[in-house]
């Protein structure tokens, strides 16, 4: 079986994320990471292989010069190759360009399943692959809480408010897996030295047949027009309790007519 | 005027709130049409026509609950090339953001996600990096698409009779592959949802197991509130996982929401960082929850919280 993981390289949430003067992620100002949430991606891909006893898994990323950090985690995680979509053209595109630009690298890679994450760290957007299923004709089964792959077949359960609701697809497949899915692992020491010998190819917008003027922030079909940091809240009150908390807190919730 | 489309979210024709949001916003941008998928439509009419839907598009073929999402798309996009609205406006859910991703792209149009606002120049508006900025936007290429997060308007009845008028879909093959073989409805806790509701009562870590989230459910029934729970209690399997606050659970933009025992990291700020009211207790005076209260209690949440709702109690009389 052929696995193709999609890996984003993202800012680190826990770092002052921000903008940069052309309305796009300043991906300088806070250190890069592999998208916490495509970890998670990793593991399922990961499992799947180990559970069927064989299996090749490619790690894809598209992103700049950093992005293949993300590549290297994941691979040190376990995996057999990564692939790295780098084209300055590429700065700034929206997720319909996106999207077009890995349904390319996915469908030159040729796999039996794609995973992704449930919704990128810094985005968030939770589209790129339905966007991806849609473009290539996949059968998606997306936000996962659960994976399992028979012959042919994917499983998956997917919860929502009103209903858990199990789905069956055949292969070829796209599936995006959410945290529910289980802690992926930490890459062991071994695994660390082992990825700087795993293949990382790199391909540029030539290479997939897209034409740069399709891609970048010119071609975005949305416009960011303005950005504002949210003023912080404002100090509030706060008091120790000294066996009076919960009436105190009753006169603010009165004072504001909660109660 | 130009239709603008609204996907109703129901369960069985009781329309979800967010719709009501949605048609009024779609009132600034033209006229609001209505896409009713599934069974229902009778008990969801009168509804959508008190808020402004001067038609309702019904699609209710069997393909529609038997695969997940992909028809639905099948028929936004045939009703869209039939009616060339001006936008097409869904509810920020997991299956309305999906609708829109495969719509943006067979339609060739731009999609904004998560908007908290939509103006009438059709000027979206997103709160980003975790709520730390905020930002406007606007789709410059074919039929906005744009996914609304609840509370981005409050709801106003523009009374109307809508035509409702059932549309004629066909499926493709590829739209057809993922089979929903089973549904398994979750029990409902009678309290208020948690995104729609006027105050959110949530617990964390604090709470210290499953038991103690009845002293939260306590305070918050006495409030009439909805209770939510950061991911720590929700992974520790003490609250289920469809009450997380946070940058994979909710977000909430509640009038007034209260974190008893919930240190305030990135991610679960992520998702409450936009209430009105913010109120915290935890006996850690450093927890960075403390920094976005508007009123903070630093004590034993056991010793607190049940006082508070006895207190309420009292005072309501
Ligand atoms: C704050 C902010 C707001 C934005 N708003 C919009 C908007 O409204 N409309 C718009 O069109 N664009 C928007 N963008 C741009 C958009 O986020 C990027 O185009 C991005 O590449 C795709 O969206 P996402 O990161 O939200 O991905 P998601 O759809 O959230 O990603 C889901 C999964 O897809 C895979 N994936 C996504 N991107 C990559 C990648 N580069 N490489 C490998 N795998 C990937 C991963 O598996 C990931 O877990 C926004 C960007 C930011 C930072
Ligand atoms: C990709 C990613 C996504 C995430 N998504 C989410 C998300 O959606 N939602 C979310 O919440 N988290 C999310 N997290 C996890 C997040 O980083 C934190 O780990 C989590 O929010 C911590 O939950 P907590 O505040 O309940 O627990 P802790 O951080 O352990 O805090 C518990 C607090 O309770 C206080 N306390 C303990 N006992 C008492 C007592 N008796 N009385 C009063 N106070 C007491 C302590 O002082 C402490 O401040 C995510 C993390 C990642 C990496």
């Amino acid at each position: 079986m052929k696995i193709v993981v999609l890996v984003k390289h993202v800012p680190d949430a826990a770092g002052d994320r921000s903008f940069s003067g052309d309305t796009t992620t300043d991906r300088a100002a806070v250190d890069g990471r592999l998208s916490e949430l495509d970890e998670y991606a990793v593991e399922q891909a990961l499992q799947v292989v180990e559970k069927a006893g064989d299996g090749e898994i490619t790690f894809l990323t598209m992103g700049p010069e950093a992005a293949s950090e993300a590549l290297r985690k994941a691979l040190s995680m376990g995996g057999d190759a990564g692939v790295h979509v780098v084209d300055d053209a590429l700065h700034g595109s929206d997720a319909i360009a996106t999207s077009l630009v890995l349904a390319a690298a996915v469908r030159r890679l040729e796999p039996d399943v794609v995973i992704c994450g449930m919704a990128s760290t810094d985005g968030t957007m939770s589209v790129v692959p339905a966007m991806i299923a849609e473009r290539l004709g996949l059968t998606g089964l997306t936000l996962a809480s659960s994976l399992a792959i028979e012959g042919n077949t994917v499983t998956i359960r997917r919860d929502s408010d009103e209903a858990s609701t199990t789905i069956t697809g055949s292969l070829p497949a796209l599936v995006s897996v959410t945290d529910q899915t289980g802690e992926a692992r930490y890459p062991s020491f071994k695994g660390i030295m082992a990825a700087k010998k795993k293949p990382v190819e790199t391909l540029t917008l030539a290479d997939l047949g897209i034409d740069p003027s399709q891609v970048g922030l010119g071609a975005a079909w949305s416009a960011v027009d303005n950005i504002a940091k949210r003023p912080p809240r404002q100090a509030g009150t706060i008091v120790t309790d000294e066996g009076d908390g919960g009436v105190k807190l009753a006169d603010f919730l009165a004072a504001g007519k909660f109660i | 005027m130009a239709e603008v489309l609204v996907i109703v979210d129901h369960v069985d024709g009781a329309v979800r709130k967010t719709t009501t949001e949605l048609l009024t916003i779609a009132r600034r941008l033209g006229e609001p049409a209505a896409v009713f998928f599934g069974a229902g439509v009778d008990a969801a009419t009168e509804t959508l026509g008190n808020y402004g839907a001067t038609k309702i598009y019904v699609v209710d073929d069997a393909e529609i609950g038997q695969y997940l999402v992909a028809p639905k798309v099948d028929a936004l996009v045939t009703i869209a090339q039939q009616a060339s609205p001006a936008a097409i406006l869904v509810t920020s859910t997991s299956e309305g953001k999906e609708i829109a991703a495969r719509a943006a792209v067979r339609l060739d149009s731009g999609l904004i996600t998560d908007a908290v606002d939509v103006d009438a120049s059709g000027v979206a508006t997103q709160s980003v990096f975790a709520a730390s900025y905020v930002i406007s936007s606007k789709v410059t290429h074919g039929t906005p698409i744009i996914t609304v997060k609840p509370n981005a308007a409050a709801p106003e009845a523009a009374p109307t009779t809508p035509a409702v008028e059932k549309v004629a879909v066909s499926y493709g093959a590829t739209s057809t592959t993922a089979q929903i073989v089973e549904v398994a409805p979750r029990a409902k806790s009678g309290r208020p949802e948690l995104t729609e509701a006027a105050i959110v009562v949530s617990g964390g870590r604090g709470v210290g197991g499953p038991e103690g989230f009845s002293v939260v459910e306590a305070l918050a029934d006495s409030l009439n509130a909805a209770v939510g729970a950061s991911r720590a209690a929700t992974d520790a399997g003490w609250y289920p996982h469809a009450f997380q606050v946070g940058q994979t659970g909710k977000t909430v933009s509640p009038q007034l929401y209260m974190a008893n025992g919930i240190s305030g990291a990135i991610q679960h700020r992520a998702g409450m960082q936009t209430s009105k009211t913010i109120v915290a207790v935890n006996k850690d005076a450093e927890a960075p929850i403390f920094e976005l209260a508007d009123f903070g209690v630093v004590g034993d949440l056991f010793q607190i919280v049940p006082q508070l709702t006895e207190e309420v109690g009292k005072r309501k009389g």
